[in-house]
């Protein structure tokens, strides 16, 4: 037997080696932020001479220019536009479609349930361009309902997927004692079903908040016109127009990732959730 | 009968709203893929010339860019699979244990994968930029100016310099999904095998690895789906240059209808890519299957 202080001084190593290691990583996922962030306080002259990551002058105007020139104001309220009609948009369509999966029987139920699935599954990496034909067809290409919709059937089947696993497994108790009340189906399943959904309510709003938010392609291709646009697209046009401009890009990329880091920070934990329970899925 | 009838309507009236989005902006576009790709359209005149199969014709005999994005996908998946894998499952076996600051590990580790493509994209342009970038400007304060470069506009550096990004941004999900994976592995095991004698390299290679295999290839499935498909990243950091040195498919795609205006020819290569990364996926799934059998 080693004596005791060996397996101690042993222990102390490992776990010095453990943090340093972890440190490093968590230091370069970090320090890219606090990196755009310093630029975005710099001036267009400073911007590429001083390196220092906290400059010496902190130039917030470059907020105002940014938000009131470089339009990113009007793209900002674009986003939390289309986000908010998005998610009410998908938590209603996607919570009747499953209660009814989870609850009634109808003729065809498991066919749809599964094609919902399976269109999780299948990756069609060519359907944006039948989409995009479909869109100008029916006029709603460059509008903001057509994004929308086209962003609600985007989360819908997640959506749908993470609703029913919860309804399975919630008590009948309640809705029961509501049917025998009068209540119609459509006032259960609002005032009975929908509250008692919370938890679940929860990972569905913040992970398709975030993913309308985080959106690229479909706002390039349905958008034409800047005062519709939302933030993700207006970033690459800003870019692509003012290839200088570094310090007002950064801080227009802020501006965009300010929110969902606080969204993030404050909901982790449905985060969390939602990713190992999507990882399930896939 | 008639309350019975009513009852049979509301229940469709419950999946009626999403039945009928699903349809027009799911299964019509993808049905449509099929169809289109078997012409020749410029996405404006009224009119479609039926070609048949010629535009697979194309893809497969004429078209070596599109090979050479599909290469290119393949390379940023491999690199992926090895680098960020690798990585996010040390990171969780190393958070799986009682170490202080272990939640904030967690909360930083999953920052980058919130971020958008666009975001994370711009930002690392700005540090890899050639003239004032952050990287070549520490690598002359460090007397290593040799080593500056033009890291994106480079074509021997532009593939790697977009890779080690998307691992960048993409390791903290395997991290989550390991972590969870091996929460679940009961904790008794482990003080069995120290009862036993075993140290805790042995425990972790006999107990930890062979329950973390079904996770792990998990895991790699979502990255390859994953990876073969990203292309917003690349758009914010090189925009498929230079010179088609970091072209993906899903970029080609786009070109493809926006920069040609073939939307047929766009369509046939969804669905040779499509058709490519449904086998992949069930290759893996096959396998998992089969290393399942073998480990109960």
């Amino acid at each position: 037997m080693k004596n005791p202080l060996y397996y101690k001084t042993k222990n102390i190593a490992v776990n010095t080696v453990i943090h340093i290691f972890l440190l490093t990583i968590a230091v370069s996922c970090v320090f890219p932020l606090l990196w755009m962030i310093g630029s975005s306080l710099k001036t267009q002259s400073t911007i590429f001479s001083d390196v220092s990551l906290i400059p010496r002058q902190m130039h917030w105007e470059n907020y105002y220019i940014a938000w009131k020139e470089g339009g990113f104001g009007r793209y900002f309220l674009n986003s939390i536009f289309y986000t908010t009609a998005v998610v009410i948009g998908i938590i209603v369509v996607s919570s009747l479609a499953a209660y009814a999966f989870s609850r009634f029987n109808f003729r065809g139920k498991n066919l749809m349930f599964y094609s919902f699935m399976a269109a999780m599954m299948i990756p069609i990496p060519g359907s944006f361009v039948p989409l995009y034909v479909l869109l100008n067809k029916l006029h709603l290409r460059n509008t903001q309902l057509g994004y929308i919709l086209c962003m609600i059937n985007v989360g819908l089947s997640t959506s749908i997927f993470l609703f029913k696993t919860f309804f399975d497994k919630m008590p009948r108790e309640l809705e029961d004692a509501a049917r025998i009340d009068g209540c119609t189906k459509f006032g259960i399943w609002w005032n009975v079903a929908l509250p008692l959904a919370k938890p679940v309510l929860a990972v569905v709003v913040v992970f398709n908040a975030l993913n309308v938010w985080n959106e690229y392609l479909l706002a390039l291709l349905i958008f034409d016109s800047r005062s519709l646009m939302p933030l993700q697209v207006a970033l690459m046009t800003f870019q692509g127009e003012y290839i200088t401009r570094y310090h007002l890009l950064m801080a227009g990329l802020t501006i965009t990732a300010i929110p969902i880091i606080i969204v993030y920070c404050l909901m982790q934990k449905y985060i969390v959730k939602g990713v190992t329970q999507g990882a399930i899925v896939g | 009968m008639k309350i019975k009838l009513k009852s049979a309507l509301e229940n469709y009236l419950f999946v009626l709203p999403a039945f009928v989005i699903f349809s027009i902006f799911y299964i019509y576009p993808f049905s449509q893929v099929f169809f289109l790709g078997l012409y020749e359209w410029d996405g404006i005149l009224p009119t479609k010339t039926f070609v048949g199969l010629s535009n697979f014709k194309d893809i497969f005999f004429s078209d070596p860019i599109w090979w050479k994005s599909m290469l290119q996908a393949g390379w940023i998946t491999i690199i992926a699979l090895i680098f960020q894998n690798v990585l996010a499952f040390l990171l969780a076996w190393a958070c799986d244990r009682e170490i202080k600051l272990k939640n904030w590990y967690r909360l930083i580790f999953f920052l980058p994968p919130i971020l958008s493509e666009v975001v994370v994209g711009l930002v690392w342009q700005w540090i890899l930029e050639g003239n004032y970038g952050l990287l070549n400007s520490w690598l002359n304060n460090l007397g290593l100016a040799h080593l500056t470069r033009n890291w994106l506009n480079d074509p021997k550096t532009a593939l790697n310099c977009v890779a080690i990004v998307h691992c960048w941004k993409g390791f903290g999900w395997g991290f989550l999904i390991f972590l969870a994976g091996l929460q679940t592995i009961p904790r008794e095991l482990y003080e069995a095998a120290r009862v036993d004698g075993a140290s805790s390299w042995t425990a972790f290679r006999k107990i930890t690895l062979p329950l973390m295999v079904p996770v792990a290839i998990l895991v790699a499935i979502l990255t390859i789906l994953g990876t073969m498909q990203a292309f917003v990243l690349i758009i914010a950091m090189t925009g498929g240059g230079p010179a088609y040195h970091t072209q993906v498919p899903v970029l080609r795609i786009l070109a493809s209808m926006r920069d040609s205006g073939r939307f047929g020819y766009a369509c046939a290569q969804g669905i040779v890519f499509g058709i490519i990364l449904v086998a992949v996926s069930f290759i893996q799934y096959r396998f998992s299957k089969r290393s399942q059998a073998r480990g109960a």
